[in-house]
């Protein structure tokens, strides 16, 4: 389906919407759709995120509408009030292209300017929200309904409304959901504001530079290759047998199985080194110490893992959704939908695949870093089919955004086209929303009840 | 254990037992005496004894219990009391025979399902036939004889929520899906679905047949709806639809009454309701003794409606009797009161209420603005409370409200009817006067005809006489005050317009009065709403002693509801005021008023004429046209502006006038009143105004010869040289009215083309077109 069969992966582009993915890659997607060229003609310049993800038409439509009715006037939040939101939840993924963007939107909606000097300049109301963005951003399992009475409840300082909660909820778990995707593509700033934006030391074009791509990599590119072919047949081998395998397993070692996926992924991401914040961040930030931790440290009191079939999305997050806030319910719930069915029937070179056991796995493997349980999957898939250096990319996405590199990106599934690593980057993003929507969905019904 | 019988209902209270985790499906076992719990965390046999619940069996055993155990759902085989079996989350089916000797009552276990099972379902009287339904799709149906599965059914859609069978038909079953779909099945065809159809948007979580009503399947859904479905036609029909306030978890028929359902919620609603399907807009009855949602309902007994069993994520299970029920509908505020998108006011009440308002109203049958009554009629066979209630819905033919709300026909109408020039003055303020009447707008109609009388010179002088002798004749006139003021009471009842422009209604007891020989009463009326009786009383206080039969009784007027024109109130003198009107504004604003001529004289003009000159009116006048241009009709103060001209012209302020004629003929334009708004237009005395008739009035046209633009004024074309625009009848140039056919765009003289026409069909250019001249 795709034209380009073998990507020169050494050489990374500097010009065009991604660090990651060469400019001719998106651009010649771009004419083949429709729906691609409905917001081109409304809007004069595309945004990068859009003509990344226009890769994926079907779901570019979704995240589109979703987006719109966000930001759109209706909703109990002013407009502005939203966009600051954004602001301070990409912040905390140091994701200065959004907050870039919605710094300027947040401007244009008629928000007061000083608010952008930091977030104590801003109203104290918002100040409040403080909390729960760290823990949506993070350690989105620590969220209970105490911290939805703190804000609910009404008292002497400001307080919230459950509609007002719902859409700032909304608002910050989709802001921490797609700076993962900005920088998991490396999405590059727009040209317009890219002046300033060359000098940031974390976007990604700096990634990239610190680390010049040695020459001898070239030389080995074809041994590399066949190496990327192979390991292609391998995984679909491995899909094949696990669809087709009827072996059982005890409840203990599948547990155990949960448990390895989860401590596994821990190890990954090697340095988490606290980096000082880019200027153009920290003055939205608190507490920047507090990172993404394993779900669930050894030893420790754990809190319990959550269980699917206790709280799902379908039964659960969205009857609450819908009656706090109907209309994104059903947008939400048409994007998940689309994201899950996403599929081409392709994997690199082969066409005719079914892929529901891959996507399967990345969807639950990312779920399980949230500490998320089906109890009907079995998490011995997720190891069988992903590759080592996938889980680093998808742990490091997921959790740590920021440290998101071009290495990463590039040393995963080799043989596979741009769109696909997009692809994989779609799952998780929603994959992340959901989880951190399901968390703090189930904190207000407990609070509810 | 006591045996229950289906004859002796079963005895017992309302009762609750703590579980140790939150339950998921609860199922009771054939006789009624055992009810079992199943959980994530719990497995759990309890029996009802009549005090309260005790824990009879823990099936869950083993040091660390294997997901096996972790339930979705669970059912008791309603003919063999031992065996049981349970969906859980990890895709496995389970059955489990209580007589195992051993603690581990396990006997099946099958695992063919991929995702977690969310429905089991036995055979209603096949002993051996267990049917599953999961997450991953697919329906399969084992024997429990073998140790596999006999039939597998694909949806070929998502996840399967529910899966019944039949209570009636043994070989069909129905199962509910994720996406919104509900199927039929036959157990023998695994191949194909018999009957698919869409019951709700998003999933269906449950389904239940009626238990007597062969091919009613209720279905609940996400969206908030249960649904009850006629199976037996050949397309599915939705016949109740119960909308509720929270996605629907369960349903089930109760037994024994047809109509009744129970359903719970899948979130944040915690009460288990009884719905009549029939009344689908408040429970029949509701139990409220959950603290977290109900997730598992079922009746004890399949023929005692009485006693309800449900689990909870509270980690309850709670016998409900349905004599501790609430009734919502005891609670429920049987009056309701509704404004519509156009004005229209319903209203509903008890009927006792509403029979006994109407057998007080005095309307005339056939007035068309007379409420609409609709009757539920209390239908026996329910047993809902009897609740009749009327409906009443007031339609507003013509609008009353003097804010110019709601519809907006009496503004076209008035506009069409005004008469603005072209009548002496007095006559326009009278047909003006008449024709706001009609269309029931009482306080403008007043102040057509109060500006009659201010401005106009004194029609028929009444004798000074009148005058004098109204002195002397006191006690007629208390009677007559009496009368009027009854008049007025029961006018205003009736009304509740603002009361003061009804106050000429007492023109017909002058009327009378005259009649007889005897005086009218003065009336003070003043055109502005504002004004309160208080105010217009208030001289009055000091003199009269009949005062408080002057009061206009204050609970006439919170109800508000449409203007009738009053049947004992004829109309025609109210139409043509005979006696004299004084402005309200007068009596507060000056003392000119003669004192001793208050209310009980007859006040002609003649008596204050000669002293008061027409100017004196104006400050009241132009008060009373920018109160009305504030309360948006403006039409009212353009129009008296028109009719007025001189006389008011100089009191308002030009830029003011202007504001309201352009409001009005942006309005009339608005409505389309092309020539009402033209007439204003010309008949407008401010230039800004009347130069609006100026623009646009050029009409640009092409030669008809070279079809380029004529750009001279001439009737010969500079460009072919030819003269334009010829008749087609006599081939001259036509100066002056040139009318020309649309469809062929030939034309000429309009004489000329008359006559053509006339006894031609065809264009007399000859060019074949039927043209037609109208």
């Amino acid at each position: 389906m795709k034209e380009e069969n073998t990507v020169d992966l050494t050489q990374p582009l500097s010009t065009g919407p991604s660090a990651f993915i060469p400019s001719e890659v998106i651009l010649d997607e771009v004419p083949g759709h429709d729906v691609m060229k409905e917001p081109l003609l409304k809007v004069s310049h595309t945004d990068h995120v859009t003509m990344v993800m226009g890769l994926h038409p079907a779901y570019l439509h979704c995240f589109l509408h979703t987006q719109n009715a966000l930001l759109q006037p209706d909703g109990p939040l002013p407009l502005s009030w939203r966009h600051y939101i954004i602001i301070m939840a990409t912040a905390r993924h140091q994701c200065s292209y959004l907050v870039q963007k919605h710094s300027s939107a947040f401007l244009s909606a008629g928000g007061d300017d000083h608010w952008l000097r930091g977030l104590h300049f801003a109203s104290p109301k918002i100040q409040r929200l403080q909390t729960l963005n760290k823990l949506l951003a993070h350690r989105p399992w620590l969220i209970s309904q105490e911290h939805i009475k703190e804000l609910v409840c009404p008292g002497a300082e400001p307080c919230w409304s459950l509609a007002e909660l719902i859409q700032a909820v909304v608002l910050l778990s989709h802001g921490h959901s797609l700076s993962s995707f900005v920088l998991g593509c490396g999405i590059l700033p727009e040209p317009h504001s890219s002046a300033e934006q060359h000098s940031q030391p974390h976007s990604p074009v700096a990634h990239i530079s610190q680390g010049p791509i040695p020459a001898h990599r070239a030389r080995t590119h074809h041994r590399e290759l066949t190496e990327a072919v192979n390991e292609v047949q391998l995984l679909m081998e491995k899909m094949m047998m696990v669809q087709q395998q009827e072996e059982e397993f005890t409840q203990e070692e599948m547990v155990t199985r949960f448990e390895r996926e989860r401590t596994e992924s821990l190890l990954e991401p090697a340095e988490v080194v606290c980096s000082a914040l880019p200027d153009s961040v920290s003055h939205f930030v608190q507490d920047p110490d507090f990172i993404y931790q394993d779900f669930c440290p050894r030893g420790e009191q754990s809190p319990p893992t959550l269980r699917a079939q206790d709280y799902s999305w379908e039964d659960h997050g969205f009857s609450l959704m819908n009656r706090l806030y109907a209309e994104m319910a059903q947008l939400l719930e048409e994007k998940f939908q689309v994201v899950c069915a996403l599929t081409y029937h392709t994997m690199a070179m082969h066409t005719d695949v079914d892929t529901s056991t891959l996507r399967k796995a990345l969807w639950n493997y990312i779920h399980c870093i949230y500490g998320i349980r089906y109890d009907d999957y079995d998490y011995g898939d997720v190891n069988q089919l992903l590759e080592r250096s996938l889980k680093v990319y998808i742990k490091t996405v997921a959790c740590h955004p920021e440290k998101t590199t071009f290495r990463m990106y590039s040393s995963f599934w080799r043989q596979f086209h741009h769109s696909e690593k997009v692809h994989v980057n779609l799952l998780l993003m929603e994959a992340r929303l959901q989880a951190a929507l399901l968390y703090v969905l189930r904190a207000i019904t407990r609070y509810m009840t | 254990m006591e045996k229950m019988t289906c004859v002796s209902p079963l005895s017992g209270k309302t009762m609750f037992c703590h579980l140790d985790a939150p339950a998921n499906a609860i199922s009771v076992c054939r006789d009624a005496t055992q009810v079992v719990v199943a959980g994530r965390n719990i497995f759990k046999i309890y029996a009802m004894e009549e005090t309260g619940f005790v824990e009879r069996l823990n099936l869950r055993v083993g040091r660390k219990p294997s997901l096996n155990f972790s339930c979705a759902d669970v059912m008791w085989h309603q003919s063999d009391e031992n065996l049981l079996a349970t969906a859980a989350t990890n895709g496995a089916v389970v059955t489990w025979n209580l007589s195992r000797p051993c603690r581990n009552k396990q006997e099946l276990l099958f695992t063919e399902h991929k995702r977690t099972v969310n429905k089991v379902c036995f055979h209603p009287s096949e002993a051996h036939m267990l049917l599953s339904g999961s997450q991953d799709g697919f329906m399969k149906c084992f024997d429990l004889r073998k140790k596999e599965s006999v039939s597998t059914f694909s949806g070929q859609s998502e996840s399967v929520r529910d899966v019944q069978f039949s209570m009636k038909d043994y070989f069909t079953f129905a199962a509910s899906f994720e996406n919104g779909n509900v199927q039929l099945w036959d157990i023998r065809r695994p191949d194909r679905y018999e009957r698919m159809f869409t019951a709700h948007t998003g999933p269906v979580f449950c389904c239940d047949w009626h238990p007597d009503d062969r091919g009613w399947l209720a279905t609940g859904g996400r969206d908030k709806m249960v649904k009850v479905w006629d199976m037996t036609t050949n397309r599915a029909k939705e016949i109740h639809c119960v909308q509720t306030i929270a996605s629907v978890a369960r349903v089930k028929w109760r037994p024994e009454r047809r109509w009744h359902l129970a359903t719970c919620s899948m979130m944040v609603d915690h009460n288990i309701y009884v719905w009549d399907v029939r009344r689908p807009f408040i429970p029949f009855a509701t139990f409220e003794e959950h603290k977290d949602v109900a997730t598992g309902v079922a009746w004890r007994h399949p023929h005692d409606p009485y006693v309800l069993l449900s689990g909870s994520k509270d980690s309850t299970l709670y016998q409900h009797m349905f004599r501790d029920a609430s009734r919502p509908v005891d609670r429920a505020n049987p009056e309701g009161l509704c404004f519509g998108l156009f004005g229209d006011l319903a209203f509903a009440a008890k009927e006792s209420l509403m029979a006994g308002d109407a057998g007080r109203k005095p309307y005339p049958g056939g007035d068309r603005r007379y409420p609409i009554f609709f009757f539920k009629k209390p239908d026996v066979t329910e047993q809902f409370a009897q609740v009749s209630s009327a409906l009443s819905v007031f339609e507003f033919e013509a609008n009353g409200g003097d804010e110019g709300r709601g519809r907006m026909d009496w503004f076209v109408e008035t506009a069409r009817r005004y008469l603005l020039t072209g009548k002496p003055f007095a006559e326009l303020c009278d047909h003006n006067a008449k024709v706001a009447k009609e269309l029931n707008r009482p306080q403008v109609s007043t102040t057509w005809t109060m500006l009659r009388i201010m401005y106009s010179d004194p029609g028929n002088p009444a004798t000074p006489a009148n005058h004098n002798i109204s002195k002397l004749g006191n006690i007629p006139l208390m009677i007559s005050l009496k009368e009027m003021s009854s008049a007025l009471n029961e006018r205003n009842k009736e009304n509740r317009v603002d009361n003061l422009h009804n106050l000429e209604t007492n023109l017909n007891i002058d009327e009378n009065e005259e009649t007889e020989g005897s005086e009218g009463q003065a009336e003070y009326l003043f055109g502005d709403a504002e004004l309160d009786d208080d105010d217009l009383y208030s001289m009055e206080h000091d003199n009269q002693t009949e005062e408080p039969e002057y009061i206009l009784p204050q609970e006439a007027f919170p109800l508000r509801h449409e203007i009738v024109d009053h049947p004992s109130a004829p109309e025609p003198p109210a139409e043509k005021p005979e006696s004299p009107q004084v402005s309200g504004g007068e009596t507060e604003g000056s003392c000119l008023t003669p004192m001793e001529s208050f209310s009980l004289i007859s006040v002609s003009q003649l008596l204050f004429q000669p002293r008061l000159p027409p100017g004196f009116f104006s400050p009241v006048v132009r008060a009373a046209l920018t109160h009305y241009a504030e309360l948006g009709d403006v039409q009212m103060a353009v129009s008296a502006l028109i009719v007025l001209g001189e006389r008011i012209r100089k009191e308002v302020d030009e830029l003011t006038q202007e504001h309201w004629y352009m409001s009005y003929i942006e309005l009339l334009q608005r409505f389309e009143l092309w020539n009402v708004s033209n007439e204003v237009i010309k008949l407008s005395t401010c230039s800004a105004i009347t130069c609006l008739n100026q623009a646009s009035t050029t009409l640009h046209i092409n030669c008809s010869n070279c079809k380029r633009p004529m750009n001279n004024k001439g009737w010969i074309c500079d460009r072919c040289h030819q003269c334009a625009s010829v008749c087609a009848v006599c081939h001259h140039v036509v100066k002056g009215l040139f009318v020309w056919c649309q469809g062929c765009s030939h034309g000429g003289h309009l004489e000329h083309m008359r006559e053509w026409l006339k006894h031609s069909n065809h264009c007399p250019a000859g060019c074949g077109h039927l043209c037609e001249y109208t």
